[in-house]
């Protein structure tokens, strides 16, 4: 039943009152226990809380008081500090810590009515593309290659976002991008996923990863579905010094807009060697549907996309390796006793933090260090200005742009994990965004050979995702992608 | 005068810079809104923010850029309309975070002067070259428990401005002027306590030695001291410790050493081995911190009188000396209370009584300016009795004395004891007489040449009065009948 409903039309049967919030959030809790061992996109499920979220919403529904999002079951990723429900970040340094407080994101939900399931699987602090470094146990894709049933990846960081509302676990779900850790999971699992433009959610409350790229957005399994969820998330928040004091417009109206006399920019530069031509052809594809409604195809440049990838390695790791110093075994979280302080330190930090989060800690600290910093970190802080530049010149032609997500689909857990190299350059559609601060989304409109669906990104201005959500909206209308995965509710694995 | 230090090679002179962190005055913390007070109960005075929990942010506190700016201006410093917050980087268990938010590259106060007044009257310029803002750290308590640390969390995140000089201070003498006239511009600004007991302002003191004429040699930071007197004993010690080091042929290492006031020497403070890379860079948290001209104007125009105009102003005003103008500005409360005073009355004969008899009062009782008994209007009554010739300089001595004790009045004090000055000639002329006929000898010596006797006719004289003769009366009775 759950897959049946979209969050909208889940909102207009709570008021028309012909199901109720508790009847609704049932079902999710029913669905998370049967597809929760084939898929595992929960770190925790909180059910007694859901419930009781479902009657306050249903007495509020009663009332003719109910909040935008009232009564709809969503889950949120765990990095989203909750108050009283543990927040793991996926990580054993935080597997025991639940927070005081409520992430701002979070709290704006709840202020709408949301029901929370529970906290969702990622990788550790959000360092991945495959939700397989979270320290407790890899998301399975809901979604398999045609020909085997070979375990995929849900991409990542936020794996078990994209899983759950793929697999009707959920209706949406929060997610948070720092170099595409929404939209290349929504893509893998097709679903839509928006990273919204840095600084128009607020950050506080959310385990920091790379706090000048870090941003927390919805998935959903359409575009309008993901309007309404962002505009509840969205918003200017005082306790963060980096969120935007700006209006959050109508989103939902957004999507009705069409593209008829947009300007669609394709950037020649992610033309890249290797990518499978069913890819090149969908992407296509997609100009061919906004063409067709009415949308003027531009070819543009942006010549410094192919360093993207080696600027995000280096901001990100050097913003993390500072952020994670928290982490410490002093005051909260895991701690491994020891004999002196710097025995606590390396004792608790080398059982707390996964091989990843090893990884971007050194490298984050190796291109600060005293006589690397202007080679690496002020040199990538350099290019990353080009890389805005780029999309600034860009956007100076044109209204939006389109590109393929990702490079490929779903791959298989185990793949890619021989070399961080190859895992890395799942993101290279997503970080030049990431890396501008502009947004971006995820809209699923095909399947490859394999039945994998594939997603199309389509990029805007700096506080435009209203163009996005036109765009997106005319793509799914025109890919009219109904396709679901293999593992959901009422077939199991 | 020149300080150095004669060694068996020749003199050396001290080169000396001062870092001063002061804990900025102001409610609530840099970054969160938790108290800044002092000496609440240990980690009574955290938020989340400052104890670095996950996904906490820090929030710039409006009031400690505007003391930072205000501090600036009292420096007649350059005021930097766009500074940044850099992360400095390292691991201590009383560092929350695990980096200190401080202002590395772009700080928001440049360059600015402190002039400082030597024992000599030589007043010396000493250059400021910034002020940034940071956050103080937590306080670990090592004495608690045999085999654990504490960690006290109220001070972490409390605003302070890191103050750093030129290295333009030649002696341990003008460490000290520096520290004192700094402290004092930081009061009257009402920017820091200066409370350095208390930690809230404490200094490192980069120190070298060098031959004159010399480049700079190597220095050493001499880490946190807490008093003005321990800078200076510092700065000596050091530099003897440098000097003998140079001139047994060694080369001194660059390193950070502190300062045991029980022994009088500093000893290295860490190991080479630990010495830290701090990977500044900008805390991806914060937005530059961008401030209008107009505000800095607003805040310019707000700021008090500080004490080298107030000098200036009390000499030409009030007509009293240049160190006795200096001796009062030196702490807010003194001058003003000289002020009040002053006002309407003989400024030197004001200054005179309150840095003489008044202060001298004060200290046998422990008292300070704040806690005196007497105010600065029962003071001047006591003035205002010598100005009218109610009772002489003598008897105002211990009229005062009887004030500070009692907190009486000076007039209920001459009435009650009765020691209105004499002024009936008649009076002065019989006591005169008959001092003069009982010291027939005396008179005698004098007559024949030994002038000196004049005095000891007049000490005759107003004891046979008790004190209370007019001295002018007196005198003048005295050389008339002589």
């Amino acid at each position: 039943m759950t897959l049946e409903f979209t969050l909208a039309s889940a909102r207009a049967a709570l008021r028309r009152r012909t199901i109720s919030a508790r009847e609704l959030t049932q079902a999710h809790l029913d669905a998370v226990a049967a597809l929760e061992p084939h898929i595992h996109a929960f770190i925790t499920v909180t059910p007694d809380m859901a419930l009781a979220q479902a009657d306050a919403a249903d007495a509020a529904l009663a009332r003719g008081k109910a909040g935008p999002l009232a009564g709809l079951p969503v889950a949120i990723k765990d990095v989203f500090c909750t108050k009283g429900v543990k927040t793991t970040a996926a990580s054993r340094i935080l597997e025991p810590f639940v927070p005081p407080y409520e992430s701002t994101v979070t709290a704006n939900m709840l202020r709408d009515g949301a029901v929370f399931l529970g906290k969702l699987n990622l990788d550790e602090f959000a360092m991945g593309s495959a939700t397989t470094n979270s320290a407790f146990g890899a998301t399975i894709n809901p979604w398999q290659r045609a020909d085997s049933n070979t375990p995929l990846v849900p991409g990542g960081s936020s794996g078990g976002s994209a899983a759950a509302v793929a697999s009707g676990m959920a209706l949406a779900a929060t997610g948070t991008d720092t170099g595409g850790s929404i939209r290349q999971p929504a893509s893998y699992c097709g679903i839509v996923g928006i990273k919204p433009t840095y600084g128009r959610c607020s950050r506080y409350g959310v385990v920091a990863f790379a706090s000048s790229l870090d941003q927390p957005g919805p998935f959903a399994r359409t575009v309008e579905d993901a309007a309404i969820l962002l505009g509840s998330m969205a918003g200017h928040d005082p306790k963060d010094s980096t969120s935007a004091n700006r209006a959050v417009p109508d989103f939902a109206a957004a999507t009705q807009r069409g593209v008829k006399g947009l300007k669609i920019g394709v950037p020649r530069e992610y033309r890249v060697d290797g990518m499978p031509p069913e890819i090149e052809a969908l992407w296509r594809q997609g100009l061919d549907w906004l063409r067709a409604e009415g949308a003027e195809i531009v070819d543009v440049s942006l010549p410094h996309t192919k360093y993207g990838l080696a600027t995000y390695y280096i901001v990100a790791p050097a913003e993390a390796s500072s952020n994670l110093a928290r982490y410490d075994g002093v005051r909260y979280g895991l701690r491994v006793p020891a004999n002196d302080l710097k025995d606590l330190y390396e004792e608790t930090r080398a059982a707390g933090f996964g091989a990843e989060v090893r990884r971007r800690i050194l490298i984050g600290t190796y291109v600060l260090s005293a006589g690397y910093y202007d080679a690496f970190y002020l040199k990538a802080q350099k290019v990353r200005a080009l890389i805005l530049k780029d999309f600034t010149d860009a956007f100076g032609q044109v209204d939006a742009l389109l590109t393929p997500t990702t490079p490929s689909a779903a791959f298989a857990i185990g793949e890619n994990e021989d070399d961080p190299v190859k895992m890395y350059l799942n993101d290279i559609f997503t970080v030049p965004a990431s890396i501008a601060g502009i947004p971006g989304m995820s809209v699923p409109a095909g399947l490859d050979a394999q039945g994998l669906p594939l997603g199309l990104q389509v990029l805007g201005r700096h506080f435009d995702e209203e163009t996005i959500f036109a765009v997106g909206a005319a793509l799914e209308r025109a890919a009219g992608f109904t396709a679901r995965p293999r593992i959901r509710m009422g077939e199991g694995a | 005068m020149t300080y150095i230090i004669e060694g068996r090679t020749g003199p050396w002179e001290l080169v000396i810079g001062l870092e001063v962190h002061a804990q900025v005055v102001s409610n609530a913390k840099l970054f969160s809104g938790a108290s800044a007070m002092y000496g609440g109960e240990p980690n009574a005075q955290v938020s989340f923010v400052d104890a670095g929990f996950p996904g906490m942010l820090p929030v710039i506190n409006r009031e400690c850029v505007a003391q930072a700016v205000r501090t600036g201006l009292g420096l007649k410093a350059q005021i930097n309309l766009v500074s940044r917050f850099d992360r400095k980087n390292y691991f201590y268990a009383d560092l929350p975070q695990g980096y200190q938010i401080s202002q590395f590259a772009h700080p928001i106060v440049g360059t600015g002067v402190i002039d400082i007044e030597l024992e000599s009257g030589e007043i010396r310029q000493i250059g400021v070259t910034r002020l940034h803002l940071e956050q103080d750290a937590g306080k670990s308590m090592h004495d608690q428990h045999p085999a654990q640390s504490f960690i006290d969390l109220n001070r972490a995140g409390v605003a302070l401005m890191e103050i750093v000089s030129e290295p333009d201070m030649r002696s341990p003498e003008e460490a000290g002027a520096y520290l004192r006239k700094l402290r004092t511009i930081l009061r009257y600004l009402g920017t820091c306590d200066g409370n350095m007991e208390e930690g809230s302002m404490r200094a490192d003191v980069n120190v070298s030695v060098r031959k004159t004429g010399e480049p700079f040699r190597t220095r050493c930071e001499i880490k946190n001291v807490n008093s003005v007197r321990f800078v200076m004993q510092a700065i000596e010690a050091e530099a003897r410790r440098q000097v003998e080091i140079w001139e047994a042929g060694e080369t001194v290492d660059q390193e950070t050493r502190l300062y045991d006031p029980a022994r009088g020497e500093t000893r290295p403070m860490r190991s080479k081995e630990d010495a830290h890379d701090y990977r500044y860079f900008p805390d991806p948290d914060l937005l530059p911190l961008v401030i209008e001209q107009a505000w800095v104007d607003e805040l310019a125009s707000a700021l008090p009188e500080l004490p080298d105009a107030k000098k200036a102003r009390f000499i030409s005003q009030y007509g009293i000396p240049a160190y006795d103008s200096g001796v009062l500005v030196m702490e807010q409360a003194t001058a003003d209370f000289y002020e009040t005073l002053a006002k309407g009355r003989d400024g030197k004969a004001a200054s005179n009584w309150m840095l003489g008899d008044f202060f001298a009062g004060l200290n046998r009782l422990g008292k300070s300016i704040e806690t005196s008994p007497i105010s600065a209007s029962a003071l001047g009554g006591l003035l205002d009795l010598i100005a009218d010739a109610t009772i002489n300089g003598k008897i105002a001595k211990e009229v005062l004395e009887a004030m500070m004790e009692t907190g009486a009045s000076a007039l209920s004090i001459v009435e009650e004891r009765g020691l209105k000055q004499v002024t009936d000639t008649g009076a002065i002329d019989a006591a005169v007489d008959a001092v003069l006929a009982a010291n027939p000898d005396k008179l005698a010596e004098y007559k024949a040449g030994k002038d000196k006797l004049f005095g000891f006719f007049v000490g005759q004289v107003m004891k046979a009065m008790a004190g209370k003769g007019n001295p002018a009366l007196v005198n003048e009775a005295i050389r008339r009948k002589l």
